[in-house]
């Protein structure tokens, strides 16, 4: 009896060991040496509903009429975990669509996502098509095993109305002036918050380091890869700005108000209700304004940059959708074409930017005279092309350390921490700690 | 001296007695086995492989694509020395032990003490007790969430009417977990049915002798209601226990809507825990790390520690059920 309980044991601990998905084997096949003409059935994981499904359907349609010996599988409400476990389980999509650059670095390592130079290079895809900023977050390490398909940007959605109420006609471009029309513009009874002119608490909304990052030009990791936190004086200028800026307006009324806020992407949202007049979001809001709050009067400018970096105003943060072909992927090559069509075909690209009011990724996409542009759209346009745009690293461990970052963030706007460098001391190592434990040993 | 005991040659033609006896022991071994074949399958691929695979990838950095990678005790001291949420983490599961648990039991046991005393439409008020224990977990959060809204919320507008301001509830660190608090008593239909069952199941003739005898309805419960259920109790304590050490559904979802990031799948990664970590359970921590940051191997560290913890605590608490529980001893 004691023999068969240490064999059982064992067994178990052998089959712990090598039923993993990790333990498997098998290479991927190469892809064939010429292009060959797509064949057969794919399936296309994405996250999109409703609406934005509805637009990214429509274009896979044509790409079925436009090959027709390939037919799509689209599954939607897909999101990265559900795929990363299916991969893991040798069941993932032929081709996968996420909306966060964060995992670039964690498919792109462990090979969760084909790497896509052997296709690009026997194609011949010039991928100078692409943006830089975009080339840059679709790839980790020289291991390209990500596409762009569009690009989301950040700036300032302004209310016209609100402004106007308070004798401005112009969006503020510094935070000095952000912050004298935002004193200005709030509407307050007794103590409580009615209508805010900004919110400069780091999770409202889109308002988070990440997204402000390119106004003060602050870099998380440095070349190393090592937390920068404490180093680079952007963030400490940041927020000490922000800090000032949430004592002045008040933090038990500015936290009120954030507690009541609408959810972000409903009707309910603050700015579809002129609950507040000036907030940062994506090139996204303007199709939910579209269809979900027509009447609002508004604008749209570039995120106001500190007084004494003038020279950054026009730039933003940058991020988009990705996609990329599975490990295991049963069609590769019917998968690659259709990443192709989705992300470098200028009639598709300007189609879905039509539909999702997302920002093309090429230069012939953003140029084609059939890309619907109006001045609140030009404006995410313009922040993708400037110089001075910006993204957020990729790591093994996704996003790490912005999140370390923004929970401590909500105990400094508190007033929970009496001395910043110190915090910021302590962000650095904590970041790093947790870096360290996603490095081989 | 020695005995040399032979047996007695079974006739030929004719088998054993002891060779039938040992054919049919080993028939009713393989039928009991055969019938138990389901359940052992079951309780090997599902709890004795994912326990040993778990505790193998504690020792291992592993991202759910690549081979895992051995690292020794790495994870491990990664959780008690260098993890800036971990301990938060444990603090706010403790807390939900802690209250919790003994919340829910107490309401419970006084909600079904009440439930045996009514004359009239006692089943009326069973069901109306019992029904939240049917609402799904994220339904219910999500109807907690919109009620203590510090904005729009009933709570809060009926407090305004009494001339008193609300707190901020899932919004303030010092009240989301009061706020979860109050969301598990309302749901306790699940144990309120089952201490029913045990008060029911009290002889009525030692209320009727103990009443005799001179003893109040304090003395009563105290004496005669309190031993006879204290198994029930146990099994409540343990479950209740249990639960709370794996407490997420609720914590994720409170978390989210209050951040107000609760359809987007980016978002609800950075916001588990809103506000300032206050929700941030263990489980949570554990999802995130694994799922989120992809330290598949870290996770299953936390995992294998809230495992220890969890038999620890079960352990503890049935050694010493002997002092309360009625009955233990001759069960043993």
């Amino acid at each position: 009896m004691k023999r068969l309980a240490v064999t059982s044991m064992a067994v178990l601990a052998l089959l712990a060991t090598s039923c993993t998905a990790g333990g498997e084997s098998s290479e991927d096949a190469a892809p064939a040496p010429a292009a060959v003409k797509p064949a057969g059935a794919v399936t296309f994981w994405h996250f999109f509903v409703d609406r934005e499904a509805a637009a990214i359907e429509s274009v896979v349609k044509d790409f079925e009429s436009k090959n027709p010996g390939v037919t799509v599988k689209v599954v939607a409400g897909q999101d990265d975990d559900k795929m990363r476990q299916a991969i893991s389980a040798g069941k993932g999509p032929d081709v996968g669509l996420s909306y966060s650059t964060d995992i670039v670095g964690n498919f792109c390592q462990t090979g969760a996502w084909r790497n896509l130079a052997p296709y690009i290079g026997r194609d011949k895809v010039d991928l100078n098509a692409l943006l830089p900023i975009v080339r840059s977050y679709t790839e980790y390490n020289g291991v390209r095993c990500a596409m762009p398909m569009l690009a989301d940007t950040y700036g300032l959605y302004y209310n016209k109305k609100l402004l106007a109420e308070a004798g401005f006609t112009a969006p503020p471009k510094t935070l000095s002036e952000l912050e004298t029309m935002t004193q200005k513009i709030t509407r307050r009874k007794a103590d409580d918050i009615q209508v805010a002119g900004y919110v400069p608490l780091m999770d409202y909304y889109e308002n988070t380091p990440a997204h402000l990052a390119p106004s003060w030009g602050a870099r998380f990791l440095n070349d190393e890869g090592k937390s920068n936190i404490s180093v680079d004086p952007a963030w400490k200028d940041m927020l000490s700005w922000q800090k000032q800026f949430i004592d002045a307006l008040g933090y038990p009324a500015l936290n009120k108000f954030n507690a009541s806020k609408g959810e972000e992407f409903s009707a309910a949202n603050d700015f579809h209700r002129d609950r507040v007049a000036m907030m940062i979001d994506g090139e996204y809001r303007l199709a939910f304004l579209q269809a979900q709050a027509p009447n609002v009067e508004f604008g749209t400018a570039p995120f106001p940059v500190p007084d004494d970096k003038q020279d950054r105003y026009g730039a933003g943060y940058v991020t988009g959708n990705i996609m990329g072909i599975s490990r295991g992927a049963k069609n590769p090559e019917a998968a690659w074409a259709l990443i192709k069509y989705l992300t470098l075909d200028t009639g598709a690209l300007v189609k879905l930017a039509n539909g999702l009011k997302n920002v093309p990724t090429t230069d012939a996409a953003l140029k084609s005279p059939d890309l619907e542009v109006d001045a609140n759209f030009q404006t995410f346009i313009d922040i993708l092309q400037h110089p001075k745009s910006e993204t957020s690293p990729s790591t093994p461990n996704g996003a790490v350390y912005q999140n370390t970052f923004q929970e401590w963030i909500g105990a400094w706007a508190s007033g929970k921490v009496p001395d910043l460098t110190a915090g910021l001391q302590q962000i650095d190592k904590d970041i790093n700690a947790a870096l360290q434990l996603g490095t081989a040993p | 001296m020695t005995q040399t005991l032979t047996k007695r040659a079974a006739p030929a033609g004719r088998p054993a007695p002891a060779r039938l006896a040992r054919a049919k022991r080993r028939r009713h071994r393989l039928l009991v086995l055969g019938l138990m074949a389901p359940a052992i399958i079951g309780f090997t691929v599902f709890f004795i492989y994912p326990l040993f695979a778990t505790v193998y990838f504690s020792f291992t950095r592993y991202d759910l694509i690549t081979p895992p990678q051995f690292v020794g005790l790495r994870n491990y001291r990664f959780f008690f020395f260098e993890d800036p949420n971990s301990w938060q983490s444990v603090r706010n599961t403790l807390w939900f032990v802690v209250f919790m648990v003994p919340a829910r039991v107490a309401f419970a046991l006084l909600i079904a003490q009440m439930l045996t005393r009514i004359r009239r439409g006692g089943g009326l008020f069973r069901t109306v007790f019992y029904l939240p224990a049917l609402t799904p977990p994220v339904a219910a959060t999500i109807a907690f969430a919109f009620l203590f809204n510090p904005g729009t919320g009933v709570v809060n507008r009926f407090l305004a009417w009494l001339g008193v301001e609300g707190p901020l509830w899932l919004n303030d660190p010092q009240w989301s977990k009061p706020v979860l608090l109050a969301l598990g008593v309302w749901g306790l239909g699940d144990i309120l049915i089952i201490f029913l069952a045990a008060l029911l199941d009290v002889p009525a003739e030692q209320y009727e002798a103990a009443s005799i005898d001179g003893a109040n309805a304090i003395q009563q419960f105290r004496y005669i209601t309190l031993p006879t259920i204290s198994p029930v109790l146990l099994f409540a304590g343990i479950i209740g226990v249990i639960q709370m050490l794996c407490y997420f559904t609720q914590a994720v979802v409170a978390s989210s809507l209050a951040s107000g990031q609760a359809t987007v799948g980016g978002g609800q990664g950075m916001y588990l825990g809103y506000p300032d970590g206050s929700t941030l359970t263990y489980p949570l921590w554990m999802y995130q790390m694994g799922f989120k940051n992809f330290f598949l191997g870290y996770a299953a560290a936390m995992a294998v520690l809230l495992f220890v913890v969890a038999m620890a605590f079960t352990a503890f608490l049935l050694r010493r059920s002997e002092a309360f529980v009625h009955g233990a001893e001759g069960a043993r």
